[in-house]
């Protein structure tokens, strides 16, 4: 099994079991600031992830400044009255420790991995940023280069980002999901030092916020420093609920097409609109888990054996569901064809594998052998502290709670035969989706090779 | 495949994660080691392996490493050690491909394998409770692969379709220019994956010979970690490994130093952002220099954003979003190679930027604030690769393939100590001061190819 070949397609699948913990104690608690604070044990190594998850993303942007809460986040590095410049990172680095940062549609979440006895000193830098950051355009236009450079190249030197961009922005006919997260070129080369300061104000303060904090921690350490730290920070403002535009009734199936000379691999791939985690109805999103397993998660699954081994047609195949997310998941399959065989064919073979689970649903082996993986999964999960404290993060800041996470293996169990078919029926429905095609040229002849 | 990267979904690292972070890096970060306890156990048949007994977790991870690599591949055959990692999982024994993945899945074992340009790598993760099949299927992976011609058309297929897609990624194009012409007419020079006409005449026979060769017990290197006991795993290391050949068929490499050194290599390629790879020579493992080697690295743009290159390419001049070099230390050479990437109008400038600050750098060497920041935080920052039984065992096996002992974890902070100002001052002398070969892929700016760049 070529691992590279599928380690980013690998990490979508997998993140379908992307929360999910019975082992570690788990322990949450609100401060009077409203600043809510998850510890998650883990005494193995003496060190702690320490992360700040707040509850804003590209999609609470205003329209025409896209790509704003990914600036900002850059941005919450250039410092404070109290901690100038570049202090807080070189704290991080004179203690030994790891940190960065990362921007969703939903959250903007920062970290540090440091030593354990140095917890209460990141708590207190990263309170102090909630709402103390200073700006000045000499340390903002750099960083607009920068994050410029880092759009170049995520997205403007990778045909398939791009793809994934156009795909998105089809699928999604008027929720602000359809925006990439790190923005449109055009838009993040307007973006000024006045309006990160104006979404920070806005969106940056204690009651728009969920500290995790995982490894050798005790709760009650946690709780006194937090109060010592965190809790000092006042209120800024008000957060409004977070309510989105939502998607009309979608009747079209779309299709995208995206052609780059240096297309050497077409691949054709489709998304389907879903609920998320946090909108589905109960069991539905755990049916989806275990549907995108069967349908698509490694060697032994529907599409990989039909398409690549048995028939011959493809290099690659497989889907995903993901189901992290406030207002709507998604749910995707792809193929990349042999040379020889058309993106026509290739679609066509995975219809054929869609039909079939939606006429006929899945095997009582094929249930038990996706069960006992996700479930394994997050047995798997409690070995590293981080990944822990990302699955966590991720389900508060898009609307679950910590049980929902804690009981994610209970609910796995639960699935039944009867509830994929049903979850097959109902979400892999043409009219709301959109597929996209990866080709060398927009010449018919040369988009079959 | 990447045509669903999440690129859109989940955009922007503040800063890119591990660009050059291979796994020899790892042992780079060392210091006290807290808790983590290592054994040394010998089967009775006289397998040894490392062994972290960690019960938190009922898990065990198993890491290992066969010398030999990509370095190994028969002349005309590069991709050789990469098709037969490729083929370990797909099949075994009485099991052909289809029968060992449903036998992984079902117990929910994790097994992978892999070549480096010294050595085939392989990482098995099981549930304590299916620990006995989980080690009978790497058994069986490794005394017993099946090669069938039909999963072997399989993955000569991908491997291919990979290689087609690396002819146009101006990472790939940079990175794999940059070995080819540092080491000319060595193995290393070789693309690890192979090449689109050498994956064409590799045969089964060619596999099963390249397996046969390679996988043995004198060049294998063990490492576990997790929810099992010295006496549980003696008896299983005889079982899994005791049937492999003794020795190995390895044919001997030569040492070599990277050539090209002051050179620049332009590819021309229509994308908007420049890839630019450059490097040097690096300090042998084994060297008494390379722990002040390695604190050079890191000063100079080992990972951190306070590093040099950091600070003086991205944070002052928004010049680019990523840019870092690692020590590379291979069994035959050791090489210095960094990375960063910028829009093509100012690619002169950046490239221009980097070698003065590494040219600055070279004379005058670190501060003395500098090399005491580093050595605090190469000592403190240790405990964060001991903190998931993967990283461990990754750790121990790298430990054990260059040649350091057990007490390994008590010795190193003494070693980063040990490094004075003077030390690092001449090191960095004889890291940096060779000059770079720089290769750039891009839409080609006024500078000729191969044209000599100030040292």
């Amino acid at each position: 099994m070529l691992v590279a070949m599928f380690a980013a397609l690998a990490g979508m699948a997998s993140s379908a079991a992307a929360r999910a913990a019975t082992g570690p104690e788990v322990t949450d608690f609100t401060l009077s600031n409203g600043l809510e604070v998850v510890v998650v044990q883990d005494h193995r190594a003496p060190v702690v992830t320490h992360m700040i998850w707040y509850k804003v993303g590209s999609a609470d942007e205003t329209p025409g400044k896209s790509g704003l809460a990914h600036f900002l986040e850059h941005l919450m590095f250039k410092g404070t009255e109290k901690h100038p410049g570049a202090a807080f990172s070189q704290d991080v680095a004179a203690i030994g420790g790891q940190e960065n940062a990362f921007t969703t549609a939903d959250y903007t979440s920062f970290f540090q991995r440091v030593p354990r006895e140095h917890l209460k000193e990141m708590m207190a830098l990263e309170a102090d940023r909630i709402t103390n950051l200073v700006l000045t355009d000499a340390v903002v236009k750099p960083e607009l280069n920068v994050v410029l450079e880092e759009q170049n190249m995520r997205v403007a030197n990778n045909p398939n980002a791009r793809l994934s961009e156009q795909v998105d922005a089809a699928l999604y006919l008027n929720h602000p999901y359809g925006r990439p997260v790190i923005g449109w070129r055009h838009e993040i080369e307007k973006l000024t030092r006045e309006d990160a300061l104006a979404f920070y104000k806005r969106f940056y303060t204690p009651n728009n916020a969920v500290v995790v904090i995982a490894g050798d921690v005790t709760p009650d350490e946690v709780k006194a420093d937090a109060e010592d730290t965190y809790a000092k920070v006042p209120v800024r403002t008000v957060i409004a609920p977070r309510q989105r535009p939502t998607e009309p009734v979608q009747e079209a199936p779309r299709t995208v097409t995206l052609a780059d000379p240096r297309v050497e691999q077409p691949s054709v791939s489709r998304e389907y609109l879903t609920p998320s985690e946090t909108t589905a109805k109960p069991g539905e999103s755990e049916a989806l888990d275990v549907l995108a397993h069967v349908l698509g998660s490694g060697a032994n699954s529907r599409l990989y054996r039909t398409l690549v081994v048995d028939k011959g047609t493809a290099l690659a195949a497989g889907a995903f569901y993901s189901g992290t997310a406030l207002d709507y998941g998604k749910f995707g399959v792809y193929a990349a064809p042999r040379p020889g065989v058309t993106l026509q064919e290739a679609e066509q073979g995975i219809d054929a594998v869609l039909n079939d689970v939606i006429a006929h649903g899945v095997t009582e082996d094929e249930l038990d052998r996706a069960k006992n993986r996700l479930i394994a999964d997050a047995v798997y999960a409690q070995d590293n502290q981080a990944t822990l404290a990302r699955w966590y993060g991720a389900a508060l800041a898009t609307g679950q709670t910590v049980d929902q996470v804690r009981t994610w293996p209970d609910r796995i169990r639960a699935v039944t035969a009867e509830g994929v078919q049903q979850a097959a029926r109902t979400w892999l429905d043409r009219r709301h989706s959109v597929t996209g095609y990866l080709v060398k040229s927009l010449q018919p002849e040369e988009s079959h090779s | 495949m990447s045509a669903l990267t999440p690129a859109s979904f989940r955009a922007g690292f503040r800063r890119l994660v591990s660009a050059f972070a291979l796994p020899l890096a790892l042992t780079a970060f060392a210091a006290p080691a807290g808790a983590t306890t290592i054994e040394r156990v010998v089967s009775p048949g006289g397998v040894v392996a490392w062994l972290v007994h960690e019960p938190a977790v009922p898990m065990i991870a198993v890491d290992i490493a066969f010398s030999g690599g990509a370095a190994q591949d028969p002349a005309g055959k590069s991709g050789t050690a990469t098709f037969v990692a490729s083929m370990l999982d797909e099949g075994a024994g009485d099991l052909d491909s289809k029968a060992f993945s449903d036998h992984l899945e079902r117990k929910a074992i994790e097994m992978s394998f892999s070549a480096e340009r010294d050595s085939i790598r392989g990482s098995l993760r099981t549930l304590t409770e299916n620990r006995d099949e989980a080690f009978d299927l790497l058994r069986l992976a490794l005394t017993a692969p099946r090669f069938d011609a039909s999963d072997v058309e399989i993955n000569r297929a991908q491997l291919l379709s990979i290689l087609r897609r690396q002819t146009t990624s101006p990472g790939n194009i940079a990175s794999q220019r940059w070995w080819q012409t540092a080491f000319e007419g060595h193995p290393y020079g070789r693309p690890v994956n192979g090449t689109q006409e050498s994956l064409a005449t590799i045969t089964v026979d060619d596999l099963k010979t390249y397996a046969h060769k390679v996988l043995a017990r004198q060049n294998l290197k063990i490492a576990v970690v997790g929810d099992i006991d010295a006496e549980t795993l003696k008896p299983i290391l005889d079982r899994v490994f005791g049937a492999l050949p003794e020795k190995p068929d390895l044919m001997p490499i030569e040492s070599a130093t990277p050539h090209g050194l002051g050179r620049r290599i332009d590819i021309n390629l229509d994308v908007p952002q420049t890839v630019v790879d450059f490097g040097g020579p690096g300090i042998a493992r084994k060297d008494p220099d390379f722990m002040a080697a390695y604190i050079i690295n890191h000063i100079l743009g080992g990972g951190s954003s306070d590093s040099r290159l950091y600070q003086e390419v991205r944070e002052k001049r928004g010049l680019v979003y990523s840019i870092s070099d690692s020590l590379i230390w291979l069994d035959h050479s050791s090489v210095l190679i960094g990375g960063t990437a910028t829009r093509a109008d100012r690619t002169n400038e950046t490239i221009d930027l980097v070698q003065k600050e590494i040219r600055r750098f070279a004379e005058s060497g670190p501060t003395e604030a500098e090399l005491t920041e580093a050595k605090n935080y190469l000592n403190s920052s240790f405990a964060l690769n001991l903190d998931t039984s993967s990283k461990i065992a990754a750790l121990l096996v790298q430990l054990q393939l260059d040649g350091l002992d057990t007490d390994y974890f008590t010795k190193r902070p003494e070693m980063i100590g040990a490094v004075t100002l003077a030390d690092a001052k001449r090191v960095a002398k004889r890291l940096l001061d060779n000059g770079l070969l720089v290769t750039v892929v891009g839409k080609t700016q006024a500078v000729a190819s191969s044209a000599p760049t100030a040292k």
